[in-house]
């Protein structure tokens, strides 16, 4: 069956959160499924939902209802130590503002999910270095952050967020702080990556960065409001 | 999280806020310097205490006239009748616990070696003062009981006067006159430095005290046999107290004190002026004691505030480690090793700090610096220590933020 190959599988998902004395509802039962290897924008307008989804997705928090199973895993059942286990080992996440370390170098940033998950020094630069060959930045390995443009930056963000091998890259408006050139050569560098066998998971409000995706998800007011695809794994057996 | 790498992330934090860092660190500077400081100080001093009191000789005990007031004698009042060679005979023999007593009296007079003269202290005294002082000769013989009980005009040098009299030369074999009476100078005393009352013990010579009374201060000796003071020695420290009453039996019984009257003379533990000298650097240890456990405390505040203020300013970079996969545990702990690397780094500063003021207290109260493996390894310890405890907090408030909220955090 089609189903058991999903690698993302979100079944009547909610999330409530609780604003003082008013419970604010995210999500407000949300399924749906997505295949290994594909390339999906998330969309929506502030408040849709489409942030807490990504951060449901990214294991940084758990469903307040419904089931969310991830690379196999049912995240609702996880323990904050397992959560952090499985962000460690099936999650890549690219930030809008890069995230990286600012006092490390490019390598040690990258390096940094390696130490999390408890490989040892030699094994961890090997892997970092060739991470950071993939994104084009083997000769700005020793640079800081603050010596590198926002493209380069971005991209030692996408070699960190490669390095431990995940199943799903979790990109958040991974152009937002990037000009128009720089943001098409990071693009491309998903399209790649996605051609590489990675799935890929993008949150977005430009148009055009969707296009990239081969599957659009946008969220409206807590729920699934459209999916271009309709996700063939659910429609056909 | 390894060990190393989470030090390494410290260090870095901690070179890059260096001036923040450093006044962290001041109260466990201050804390662990004080601590050092008090510890080295005290076993200094005590360790002065114990040479000087080596010095004056084990377990003597001390035998003087008169009552133990030391009060100026009223007009009319009878002089204490003196101490004489017959309260040293029978101290001698009658009491067991002691191994050695000497009489013993003391006057300034010039001494002749040819065309050199020195004034020094003349000792007269029994052949037993050498034991009871531990003190011998470093060239030559001393004076046996024979030539005391004959009045030989035999006479030891100090080192110092040796020096000043005869230079390079030996003196031994040589003849010296103290004031006009010629003595044979059959001994030169070992060096012994400086008494615990600061006088220079090699500018002395040491005669008979049979001779010295006859020959030397006779115009002022009272009785035929007098002796200014009687020096004891007690086999074994901890009888020391039981000895003394013993010695003051047998006096009592010879001078014929009426019982319950009061004793004409007194009997002293020479140690007890030494230690009584020296209370005042155990009191100062104790004070020194108390500021290094305030300022370990205020240190320890100062270093959870700015540990707070680090998780703090480094919300987002908490959060992204969380994302990254690490644990709450790996995110304390980084946050604890970073506590204790600021608490130890300002250790070792402390410890530094700390000897180079010993170095400069023991040169100025002149007694031996004595820094002990022990007190350096527990205060490194100590510093560690507080570093944990103080750090845990802010640690824990790190590891429970949400990863969200930190990802997002401006």
């Amino acid at each position: 069956m089609a189903a058991a190959t999903a690698l993302i599988r979100a079944e009547d998902v909610h999330k409530t959160y609780q604003m003082g004395e008013t419970e604010v509802a995210a999500l407000r039962g949300v399924s749906l499924a997505v295949e290994a290897g594909a390339y999906v924008a998330v969309m929506g307008p502030s408040g849709s939902g489409k942030s807490t989804f990504m951060n449901l997705l990214g294991a940084l928090d758990v469903p307040s209802a419904g089931r969310l199973t991830v690379d196999g895993s049912d995240l609702g059942g996880l323990g904050a130590d397992a959560l952090a286990a499985f962000r460690n080992r099936a999650i890549g996440f690219v930030f809008q503002q890069f995230n990286l370390l600012p006092r490390t170098t490019a390598l040690h940033n990258v390096e940094l999910p390696l130490v999390y998950a408890g490989i040892g020094a030699a094994e961890r630069r090997r892997r970092a270095t060739e991470s950071l060959e993939r994104v084009g930045l083997a000769d700005r390995m020793d640079h800081h952050p603050a010596q590198l443009s926002g493209g380069q930056q971005q991209r030692v963000a996408i070699a960190r967020a490669l390095v431990n091998r995940p199943s799903i890259l979790l990109a958040d408006e991974p152009t937002g702080a990037l000009d128009s050139q720089t943001s098409g050569e990071i693009m491309a560098i998903f399209d790649a990556l996605n051609r590489d066998g990675i799935t890929v998971v993008l949150v977005t409000h430009e148009a055009e960065i969707a296009a990239c995706a081969r599957r659009r998800l946008v969220f409206h007011d807590g729920r699934l409001a459209e999916d271009s695809a309709a996700a063939p794994s659910e429609t056909t057996p | 999280m390894n060990l190393l790498v989470s030090v390494r992330i410290a260090l870095v934090a901690l070179r890059v806020n260096a001036l923040r860092s450093l006044l962290a660190m001041l109260g466990v500077i201050i804390g662990v310097g004080s601590v050092i400081v008090m510890v080295s100080v005290s076993s200094g001093a005590k360790q002065k205490v114990e040479e000087e009191i080596a010095n004056i000789g084990a377990n003597l005990l001390t035998v003087r006239a008169g009552d133990s007031s030391r009060r100026p004698r009223q007009q009319g009042e009878e002089p204490p009748s003196p101490l004489t060679d017959r309260d040293v005979a029978a101290l001698r023999d009658e009491v067991p616990g002691l191994v050695a007593v000497a009489g013993y009296m003391r006057r300034n007079q010039p001494l002749v070696y040819g065309n050199a003269n020195w004034t020094t202290g003349i000792i007269g005294a029994d052949a037993d003062y050498l034991e009871v002082r531990d003190w011998s000769v470093a060239e030559g013989r001393a004076f046996s009981d024979a030539e005391v009980r004959g009045g030989v005009k035999v006479a030891l040098l100090g080192e110092k006067v040796r020096e000043e009299l005869f230079g390079d030369t030996s003196p031994l074999g040589s003849t010296v006159r103290i004031g006009a009476v010629p003595f044979d100078v059959i001994g030169v005393l070992d060096r012994k430095g400086e008494s615990a009352w600061g006088s220079d013990q090699d500018d002395q010579v040491i005669v008979p005290i049979t001779t010295a009374r006859k020959r030397l201060f006779g115009r002022r000796v009272t009785v035929r046999d007098e002796v200014r003071l009687i020096l004891a020695e007690a086999a074994l420290p901890d009888q020391l107290d039981a000895v003394k009453s013993e010695m003051e039996a047998v006096l009592r019984a010879r001078r014929k004190v009426p019982p319950g009257g009061e004793d004409d003379f007194y009997v002293r533990d020479a140690t007890e002026s030494v230690m009584a000298r020296n209370e005042t650097s155990s009191q100062l240890g104790l004070l020194l004691a108390a500021t290094a456990g305030i300022s370990l405390v205020v240190g320890g505040i100062g270093i959870m505030n700015i540990m707070l203020v680090a998780v703090t300013e480094r919300t987002r970079e908490i959060g992204l480690r969380m994302a990254l996969g690490a644990r709450r545990r790996d995110i304390r702990n980084q946050f604890l090793v970073e506590a204790v690397v600021l608490c130890l780094t300002g250790g070792l500063i402390g410890l530094a700090a700390g000897v180079l003021v010993t170095v400069v207290i023991a040169r100025g109260g002149e007694f031996p610096v004595v820094i002990e493996p022990t007190i350096i390894a527990l205060s490194v310890a100590s510093s560690a220590l507080v570093g944990m405890f103080f750090g845990l907090y802010p640690a824990h408030r790190a590891s429970r933020l949400n990863p969200i909220d930190a990802l997002r955090h401006e």
